[in-house]
């Protein structure tokens, strides 16, 4: 089973802490691999926030591809990091030749564009750099966004960010989100490890989606490229996030309606029966199934916790005023917020959403029976 | 016959009949029950002469050649008293003395059913007991990386969905706007399909009926049930109940009348209409109601005169086009309920029905598309028909669903399989198979004359005569003689039972794979077969 581990911060924050969540709660992963987001950065990016920054893995072929592609398409350098590597090979960790986070100035013809296309050509040009990798094996690229780095690798998670040399001022974070092993249930492949960005949305699961197929051809058949990918059946979990949010206009309260609807009685007696029910039937083919614990950031950097339909997953949102984790074992969030009030933690069951919003005061709780800031 | 007399051509002999009455005489009490419930008066009571000869070899002693006779049960060999394996003769035996035996030879009946050269009609199945469905396995088991549920004691939601459902953009917009959003009702996957008032008898109606009624407002199961084409009792249209009935048109219009005048009167919008262009039994030819069933009764929901064979024309007459036949006959039809029931096509399987279906998906008012395949039933066609037109269903649903991901409508009109669900008994796993191709629900309707109501037919050619009105089981007949054998409380029962058995069933095999908040359409990774072409024709995986 994976282990996740998330925290929203008002300062800024190393991701060490997040990477000592998982070593901690280590008893429960296989140590196959690590994925990183970090979010509301700190450091030298908190001067461009608007600058998107390109996250991924290049061969040295590769890097000079890019750099050619990016030039074309009006991309300059504005600012990097440099991962150094260790000369000398750790065992279980692949060799790599580079570890690109480079946060780039938009192209000059991009200036009057409303923010919508920005963001579409960032997502696009991502895809296309993805699919120049895919073709000759030299680019994996994970998030091209602003104010978003994304790390994974194959390795123990500690071992990995000592490495990496994940502990320097320069990376530190607000919002971090850390998964501990890769996707077993194929041969493993970065682009199958959580978390799964798109558009400012991003989610890790700790579970088994069993209506994998059917959701994956809904969203494939939407018109939408971003809707791609699908090396892991928890990657639907962030396009149906981004599907019900940017695409229907929802509001985070309704995403649990849309990936596990409440049942007919429950549903005849909510305040807003007759649009749930219209919702429910519509996003029907986007209904999970099967055991899921999902953790996401908004583009507004809110943190959540859903459960599936029968919370069959554990998962544990705590801490206090300007600091909260969310964890899928408490070992995890006593390791990094041990000065909590513990009485106050919570754990979502199957109807709930837990939210801590950017202000970073409180664990918000939204019931699926309760009304909901609709979209009308 | 004698041996130094002529033969006819369809003189036959016991050895050329598919069926073989084994008699005992010992046993016999020369009752004469078998005879009198004999359907097709295959057997009668005879004489039979014996000679018995007594010789020796001792010289003082006489011999003797006597004639005796005996009584005994002799077979018909005539064509038109041909035994249809119907064994009722074994049902009403009280001493076991009878029974019917497939012969195992050559049926050469078969090449003589066409005397006067009316060729063969015969009500039933297509006698062949080969099904895909039957071997396509479950095989994406939830094992450890995710737990299996509990059947027993988790929550299910086995519901589908029935008419059209918007893209969830288009239903949002249209709910802001307070524009017409298309009615759907949330059902049963399971659905008694088309069987009309007419091809069954008064006793098997209502018991459906009355089980379908028991199904919805005692155990909360929203299962729904298709009239076929022949009207509807005036008293259903008139009553709540009606929102559990699908009505059918079909190209004869049959009941219609009656329908059209109840509509001010009725409590209840019908669940849905379904318009049959075809059905899989017998693809591209229209219903039949032999004469032999055409009583008072039915005469006069159906609005004809009595005793007259009533075929319905292989196409609706007045449509030459398929975007005429939706814009006329599924917009009139939501119209008559002011656009608040779901009015969907039934077709007959075909390599042609992709077309049908990209039309209604260019369509509103279209409410899904119910696909019948090869091995549906019928009341009365042509054994030509049945034996070897049609196309089926697995593959045919699956192309349609395979069609409907590529446009991104998968969601929006769902598609309904017939035809051959559970004719080996294993409905539950036919019907999730299809599910899992494509299909948002099934519909069945040899099934249920066979589990609530004891019909005798088997693939095997086994009786086969619903056309004549002379079913023994009396669950096709309109003779009060036969019918009355059926209890309609007896008939709603069993169909309660067959319900909850199969909804357990259902939940068997969706636990394991881990499904419980959807009924898994489309989950195909689940599948497996073990023959390469049919799981490469499927999409499916090929397991060994």
């Amino acid at each position: 089973m994976c282990r996740l581990f998330a925290l929203t911060s008002l300062k800024p924050v190393s991701p060490m802490l997040a990477i000592k969540a998982l070593d901690v709660m280590k008893e429960g992963h296989d140590g196959s691999g690590v994925g990183l987001l970090l979010q509301d950065l700190g450091g030298p990016f908190e001067e461009m926030k608007d600058a998107p920054i390109l996250s991924g893995i290049f061969s040295e072929e590769g890097i000079r591809r890019l750099d050619l592609f990016m030039m074309d398409q009006g991309f300059l350098t504005k600012y990097k990091i440099s991962l150094k590597i260790p000369k000398k090979a750790v065992e279980g960790i692949p060799k790599r030749d580079l570890y690109l986070i480079r946060a780039y100035e938009l192209p000059e013809g991009w200036d009057n564009l409303e923010q919508d296309e920005i963001s579409s050509r960032l997502m696009m040009t991502r895809l296309k750099i993805r699919e120049m990798g895919e073709e000759k094996k030299d680019m994996m690229v994970f998030s091209f966004w602003p104010d978003t780095i994304m790390i994974k690798e194959i390795g123990d998670p500690m071992k990995l960010a000592e490495y990496l040399g994940l502990d320097r001022k320069e990376l530190s974070a607000r919002v971090i989100m850390a998964q501990g092993r890769q996707n077993t249930n194929y041969a493993i492949d970065l682009y199958a490890c959580h978390p799964f960005f798109i558009k400012g949305y991003c989610t890790m699961t700790n579970g088994e989606n069993t209506a994998f197929i059917p959701i994956k051809d809904f969203l494939s058949s939407r018109d939408f490229p971003g809707y791609m990918g699908y090396q892991s059946d928890s990657e639907v979990f962030a396009h149906i996030l981004h599907y019900s949010m940017a695409g229907l206009g929802l509001g985070i309260d309704a995403y649990k309606h849309v990936i596990t609807p409440l049942q007919e009685e429950a549903l005849k007696k909510h305040p807003d029966a007759n649009f749930l029910s219209h919702l429910k039937k519509t996003c029907r083919p986007l209904i999970i199934d099967g055991p899921n614990c999902v953790i996401g950031v908004l583009p507004d950097h809110s943190l959540f916790m859903v459960q599936d339909r029968k919370k069959l997953r554990p998962g544990v949102v705590g801490g206090k005023p300007g600091l909260f984790g969310f964890s899928s074992e408490i070992c995890g969030l006593d390791a990094v917020i041990p000065g909590r009030d513990k009485t106050k933690d919570i754990q979502p069951m199957h109807i709930d959403t837990a939210i801590v919003s950017p202000d970073r005061q409180e664990v918000k709780i939204c019931r699926q029976t309760e009304s909901l800031n609709l979209p009308l | 016959m004698s041996s130094n007399r002529k033969l006819e051509p369809s003189s036959l002999s016991l050895n050329d009949l598919p069926w073989q009455i084994h008699y005992n005489n010992n046993r016999c009490t020369l009752c004469g029950q078998c005879t009198a419930v004999c359907p097709v008066k295959a057997i009668e009571l005879a004489v039979f002469r014996k000679r018995v000869i007594k010789t020796s070899v001792q010289k003082n002693k006489k011999h003797s050649s006597e004639y005796d006779t005996f009584y005994g049960i002799r077979q018909k060999t005539r064509v038109e008293n041909a035994c249809i394996g119907c064994a009722m003769c074994t049902m009403v035996c009280p001493n076991d003395a009878i029974a019917p035996v497939k012969n195992p030879g050559l049926d050469r009946l078969k090449f003589h059913i066409n005397q006067n050269g009316i060729p063969r009609r015969r009500g039933g199945r297509r006698n062949s007991s080969r099904s895909v469905l039957d071997r396509i396995k479950f095989t994406r088991i939830s094992m450890l990386t995710d737990p299996a549920l509990d059947a027993g004691r988790h929550e299910f939601e086995m519901r589908t969905l029935l008419g059209r459902v918007l893209s969830p953009r288009e239903n949002m917009k249209r709910l802001k706007e307070k524009g017409w959003i298309p009615p759907v009702r949330e059902i049963y996957p399971l659905i008694i399909g088309g069987m009309s008032f007419g091809a069954l008898s008064p006793t098997m109606w209502e018991g459906l009926q009355m089980g379908v009624a028991y199904l919805n407002e005692e155990l909360l199961m929203p299962v729904r049930i298709s009239t076929g084409e022949g009207g509807c009792p005036p008293r259903l249209l008139r009553s709540r109940f009606l929102k559990y009935v699908i009505l059918q048109i079909a190209s004869g219009y049959f009941g219609w009348d009656e329908i059209i005048h109840a509509i001010p009167h009725m409590k209840e919008d019908p669940c849905a209409i379904e318009i049959k262009y075809g059905q899989g039994a017998k693809p591209g030819d229209g219903g039949l109601l032999m004469w032999h069933k055409v009583n008072k009764l039915i005469a006069a929901i159906r609005g004809v005169p009595r005793g007259i064979s009533l075929p319905s024309p292989p196409t609706h007459q007045t449509q030459y086009s398929i975007e005429e036949s939706v814009a006329k006959m599924i917009l009139s039809m939501s119209m008559a309920w002011g656009f608040r029931v779901p009015v969907y096509p039934k077709i007959s399987a075909s390599s042609t029905s992709l077309a049908v279906l990209n039309n209604l998906a260019r369509n509103d008012y279209a409410s899904g598309l119910a696909i019948d395949g090869e091995d549906g039933g019928t009341g009365a066609a042509y054994a030509v028909s049945m034996d070897h037109m049609g196309h089926p269903i697995a593959s045919c649903i699956r192309d349609n669903y395979l069609n409907l991901t590529k446009i991104g409508k998968q969601n929006e009109i769902p598609i309904f399989a017939g035809g051959g669900i559970g004719k080996n008994g294993n409905i539950a796993a036919n019907a999730a198979a299809l599910i899992m191709l494509g299909a948002s629900g099934v519909q069945i309707g040899k099934y249920v004359m066979q589990a609530a109501a004891g019909c005798v037919g088997t693939e095997e050619d086994r009786c086969n005569v619903c056309n004549v009105g002379i079913c023994p089981k009396g669950i096709t007949s309109q003779d009060p003689r036969l019918y009355r054998r059926l209890d309609p409380e007896d008939v709603a029962r069993r169909l309660v039972d067959l319900f909850i058995s199969f909804d357990t069933e259902l939940k068997k095999i969706v636990a394991p794979l881990g499904r419980s908040t959807s009924l898994p359409i489309g989950m195909s990774d689940a599948l497996g077969i073990d023959d390469h072409a049919a799981a490469e024709r499927l999409s499916i995986k090929y397991v060994v």
